[in-house]
């Protein structure tokens, strides 16, 4: 199965599960538990290339100008990642099925944990750092949704928050890291960076590049002093904590350590950094899980300790240090997923999870008892079991450490975090299930159903398995994945084997074991020792670490919004103005190349009437109305202008948007004040002209210098004027480019216009539901209001007029391909042709008499405006290309016919319903009772006495 | 003729950069329908000024034509801004008829907000 699928499986079946909740629980589980087994399958099926020590490949040019490219590689370390992520989520979908309750929303849990898995596969299988990158923060995300799942407890939002915070945090530090290397070498793929050893170590970049990755690595691995985010994200389901925090998510890190271990490892600050960390987290994790109550916060400080031993060994740089941290994953990955469980279990059936509340269950769930024991030996480190081998391994690594020329400090404090990690170990056997039996549990324990035993049993019998014959059963696993981790260099000499001889580490081992016993048969003791003891509390650190920074955003927040919208828009100019300032200050103009073009006088009296308008407009804004008239002569004579200047277009476009706009804020102007009282100083009216002015001259001044100078270098324009009538059909360039060269992002445009409409409609819809449609109804008018509302003259013209405007319409449709006009146009002129009648007979009149829904318009233009667009896959062409040709009708003559025909049309319904939407929302304000006429016009001679009232009321 | 169309729209720009610093939400729309001819005649004039060469192709002789990219950039900057304003107009029209205040700036009551723990 190409690894494109096997990465996009998981994301594709998180669908399904939110859907199938309707079907029933085991139909959600079973659609997320069929899409991990189809992606283990396909992953499976590589396995006889993965152990020949191939590496399989699937490369993809996504975004080559950036580096981003979706090239994905398996080698033995990500199939073994990859192996880890999809079997053990396949245990956890069917442990989730029978341990999640029926209040549990079990659809959303299955599609976030597929959508976790998705991005853990992703992770492991990219071949490119870019990539790899968005998969890690998507691993954030949806561990961020899987931690926060039961909504309900503060700890989970909490555990959540602090882990998005943490691992995001990390994840930001790491692609600042990953773009350094990528620097480096000059390439995002993983496959050319593991070849560039050298040029990395040697470069200056070398250290931050990988205090920065490691900061990434570190977080998600939950490494000391990051590691306090993962006992807080335990208050997540257990399900998700046997997943993300015992197997995979926490692994991540180590994947990445593992991942870059050619290139990055084997210098003094590697050994140093990771090393050092890897051995303190180790420790420190290991004595804080001796204290834990909480059955899932030991196992939390346990996986902190454990992580922390397999960055210690990939820290030392050594080859036989990397095969046993490959080693001590796949051990560690069984028995702590298996530990996860059985606490999961426990929890579930005697109701709570503190060790002071329980102990003596091993009678009473006599299997559950079984598997933790087994698991729980392993995590100690006792023979025959897996962990014991992996242990060996590391032990006998330590004794060949030297730390700043201290031979015993590493093997010293190693021996220690394994004597603590075993009497852990111990404690979670003997305080839960031996001892006396209790009378005082909160639930009746018994063992579970076999749906929640048999993934942690399983889990076991690989437990045993892989330590009784474990060269037989991963050892070919181990080697190929170590090779992958040390870059396809040979191997060292190992061997998997129980027994080794008398070497030092066997002697460590004995000390562990019984240390561990000791320690915890004085149990009671210490915990008083450490009880006594002053240490940090980790959670109110960080969250008054998190509180200041709110504290500190919220108030520049406030300081910069204080929702004074003025204030923004004058910086805004300010700002803007000082750009242009500087920009001429330290630019330099070419000199002028072009002629002038004389005055007329025409295009001077239009200049007077703008000028006029303009300053009008700005004398007397107070006066709303008046202010309306002004501004509509200012785009009258815009598009006189337009037209005078070769634009037909544009003025044919400018004047019939005028006609919409004025109708529009006229109706406005209906419901608003009408005029504008005095609220600004005289100070602050001449500041604001100041910079008014000076950004106009600024603004007028640039487009004079840019008239009177040619391009500086040649333009697309000429390629447009020289294949309009070759390429696209049409002889009217401007149109040509709107429905062909430039058709998508008129596709864009008209999709933006329908949105600015349904937002109008939906607006309406809101303030009309409110108290605001009361105040509508019972609204007395500004103006005393004319007699006549629908006069006679203006009634008959109208309809006169219709068929003579959607004629016209039509025809500047059709001819818009060759002369000025096209859809955007004949939308508007067909607009006005019906706004026109709204007007002459009232809303209600018309909207009885509306045949078609203008929501319904403007999805049908821009579905014809995609369609054609898509027409152009079945020809085998890119999206919008379009095609034309000509036909010869006999009783017509020869016409031409273009695929942008299609597309303009689409246009065209888009605009026209934008438009009628717009304005008819906005008519709906108006709308008062007892407007609603039988008769399209006003005659009604009783108005015109009204004195006879009584025959009037008879007539209501 | 340059001059007059860049005096045009350094006027325009002036006024409608006025107008929208004003505190009320009528000259603010008014403001930007101003702002919005002079940035389209902006556009349009980077074009160069030409007369009597529209873009449409003459089939029968050699004609100079004008350049027809800003011209269908500004075609649809010219719907769009009627489809821009339309929002605006409704957005004030239903703030000023929701709290009968067609003031644009929020007094600083309106802005204290209590901050809810939501932990």
């Amino acid at each position: 199965m190409s690894l494109f699928l096997i990465a996009a499986l998981p994301f594709l079946g998180a669908v399904f599960p939110a859907l199938l909740i309707r079907a029933g629980r085991n139909a959600a589980a079973s659609a997320a538990a069929l899409t991990t087994f189809l992606a283990l399958m396909g992953l499976l099926i590589h396995i006889p290339s993965i152990m020949r020590g191939d590496v399989v490949t699937a490369r993809f040019d996504w975004i080559p100008g950036l580096g981003l490219n979706a090239n994905f590689m398996l080698d033995g370390l990500g199939f073994l990642f990859a192996l880890l992520i999809l079997g053990i989520g396949l245990l956890i979908i069917l442990y989730a099925r029978f341990y999640l309750s029926r209040e549990d929303p079990m659809g959303q849990f299955y599609t976030y944990l597929l959508l976790f898995q998705g991005a853990m596969v992703g992770i492991v299988l990219s071949d490119n750092i870019l990539l790899l990158i968005i998969f890690w923060e998507l691993t954030s995300l949806s561990s961020f949704l899987l931690i926060g799942y039961w909504k309900h407890l503060p700890e989970g939002r909490q555990g959540a928050r602090m882990a998005l915070a943490v691992t995001g945090g990390g994840g930001l530090a790491m692609i600042a890291g990953m773009l350094i290397l990528g620097n480096i070498v000059g390439s995002y793929d993983l496959s050319v960076i593991l070849q560039s050893k050298e040029l990395i170590q040697a470069s200056p970049y070398y250290l931050p590049a990988l205090i920065l990755i490691l900061l990434g690595a570190f977080t998600k691995s939950a490494q000391f002093p990051f590691h306090f985010w993962l006992p807080h994200a335990m208050a997540a389901p257990t399900p998700v904590s046997a997943y993300l925090h015992s197997a995979t998510m926490v692994k991540a890190g180590l994947f990445l350590m593992a991942r870059m271990w050619p290139v990055l490892a084997g210098t003094d600050a590697w050994f140093y950094i990771v090393a050092t960390t890897g051995l303190v987290t180790m420790l420190l994790g290991a004595v804080i899980a001796l204290f834990k109550d909480d059955l899932k916060a030991l196992l939390a400080f346990s996986t902190v300790s454990h992580l922390g031993l397999i960055t210690m060994l990939l820290g030392f740089g050594t080859k036989f240090a990397a095969v046993a941290a490959v080693f001590h994953i796949i051990n560690h990955a069984t028995f702590k997923a298996a530990l996860f469980m059985t606490a999961g279990i426990v929890d579930h059936e005697t109701g709570t999870r503190d060790v002071k509340r329980l102990g003596g269950l091993r009678h009473l769930m006599p299997i559950t008892f079984t598997i933790g024991t087994i698991a729980a030996l392993s995590m100690a480190g006792l023979p025959p079991l897996n962990g014991f081998l992996s242990k060996e391994m590391m032990l006998e690594e330590t004794v060949h450490t030297t730390w700043l020329n201290s031979p015993y400090l590493v093997p010293g404090l190693a021996l220690l975090a394994s004597l603590f990690s075993a009497a852990y170990s111990f404690r979670f056997v003997s305080h839960v299930f031996l001892g006396p039996q209790r009378d005082d549990y909160p639930a009746h324990p018994h063992d579970p159903p076999v749906g929640l035993w048999i993934a942690p049993a399983f889990l076991v019998v690989l437990v045993i398995l892989i330590g009784l014959y474990s060269a037989a059963i991963v050892g070919p696993l181990v080697a190929v994945v170590s090779s992958a981790v040390i870059g396809g260099e040979k191997l060292p000499y190992y061997s998997l084997k129980l027994w080794h001889g008398f070497v030092p580490a066997l002697y460590m081992s004995i000390v562990a074991t019984l240390g561990g016993l000791f320690l915890l048969s004085m149990h009671k003791r210490g915990e008083q020792l450490w009880n006594a003891l002053p240490r940090p509390e980790a959670k109110v650190i960080f969250e008054a670490i998190i509180n200041a920074f709110t504290r500190l955003s919220q108030w520049v927040t406030d300081e910069l919004h204080n929702g004074v919208l003025s204030r923004y828009a004058i910086i805004f100019v300010a700002f803007t103005v000082g750009l242009g300032y500087y920009a001429y200050t330290t630019g330099t103009i070419g000199v002028e190349t072009r002629v002038p073009l004389p005055a007329q006088i025409i295009p001077i009296i239009g200049w007077i009437c703008l000028v006029g308008a303009t300053l009008g407009i700005m004398w007397f804004h107070r006066n709303r109305l008046l202010s309306l008239v002004l501004i509509g002569v200012v785009g009258l004579i815009v598009s006189v202008a337009f037209n005078y200047l070769s634009a037909p277009d544009l003025a044919l476009t400018q004047i019939s948007v005028e006609v919409v706009t004025m109708i529009l804020l006229l109706l406005s102007l209906n419901f608003l004040p009408t005029e504008t009282p005095w609220d600004s100083s005289a100070a602050r009216r001449w500041r604001d002209a100041a910079i008014s002015v000076v950004a106009g001259i600024g603004t007028g001044a640039l487009i004079y210098a840019i008239m009177l100078r040619d391009f500086a270098f040649p333009t697309i324009s000429d390629f447009h004027l020289a294949n309009s009538y070759k390429g696209g059909g049409g002889t009217n360039v401007v149109n040509v480019i709107l429905v062909d060269f430039r058709g998508f992002d008129t596709f864009g445009e008209i999709i933006v216009l329908g949105i600015a409409a349904l937002i109008i409609f939906a607006l309406t819809e809101a303030v009309l539901s409110t108290n605001v449609r009361g105040y509508l109804l019972n609204r007395k008018p500004h103006w005393p209001q004319s007699g006549d509302s629908h006069p006679l003259m203006m009634v008959v013209a109208t309809r006169v007029m219709m068929p003579i405007a959607l004629m016209v319409g039509a025809y500047i449709f059709f001819r818009g391909h060759n002369q000025p006009g096209g859809g955007f146009i004949a939308g508007l002129v067909v607009a006005i042709a019906y706004l026109m009648q709204y007007m002459a007979s009232g809303y209600t009149w018309a909207i009885e008499r509306q045949r078609f829904y203008y929501h319904g318009t403007i999805g049908w233009g821009v579905l014809i405006a995609a369609a054609t667009g898509l027409g152009a896959w079945f020809n085998e062409r890119p999206f919008l290309t379009s095609d034309f040709g000509y036909i010869n009708w006999p009783p017509l003559e020869e016409f031409e016919w273009a695929t942008a025909m299609l597309f303009d049309t689409g246009v065209f319904l888009a605009v026209l319903g934008a438009v009628m939407l717009a304005l008819d929302s906005l008519s709906r304000f108006a709308w008062q009772p007892g407007m609603a006429r039988e008769f399209p016009m006003d005659i009604n001679p009783l108005r015109d006495d009204p004195k006879d009232e009584d025959k009037e009321k008879e007539q209501a | 003729m340059e001059a007059l169309v860049a005096s045009a729209v350094g006027i325009m720009t002036a006024a409608g950069i006025f107008l929208i610093l004003r505190r009320r939400t009528f000259p603010v729309i008014l403001g930007l329908s101003l702002i919005t001819y002079a940035v389209n005649v902006f556009l349009f004039a980077t074009g160069r000024l030409a007369l009597n060469a529209p873009a449409v192709l003459n089939k029968y002789e050699e004609v100079p034509y004008t350049d027809p990219l800003p011209q269908a950039l500004v075609l649809t900057a010219i719907v769009i801004s009627f489809g821009m304003t339309a929002v605006i107009v409704m957005i004030a029209l239903s703030a000023y008829l929701s709290s009968k205040d067609d003031h644009i700036d929020m007094s600083p009551q309106d802005s204290v907000d209590a901050p809810g723990e939501d932990a």
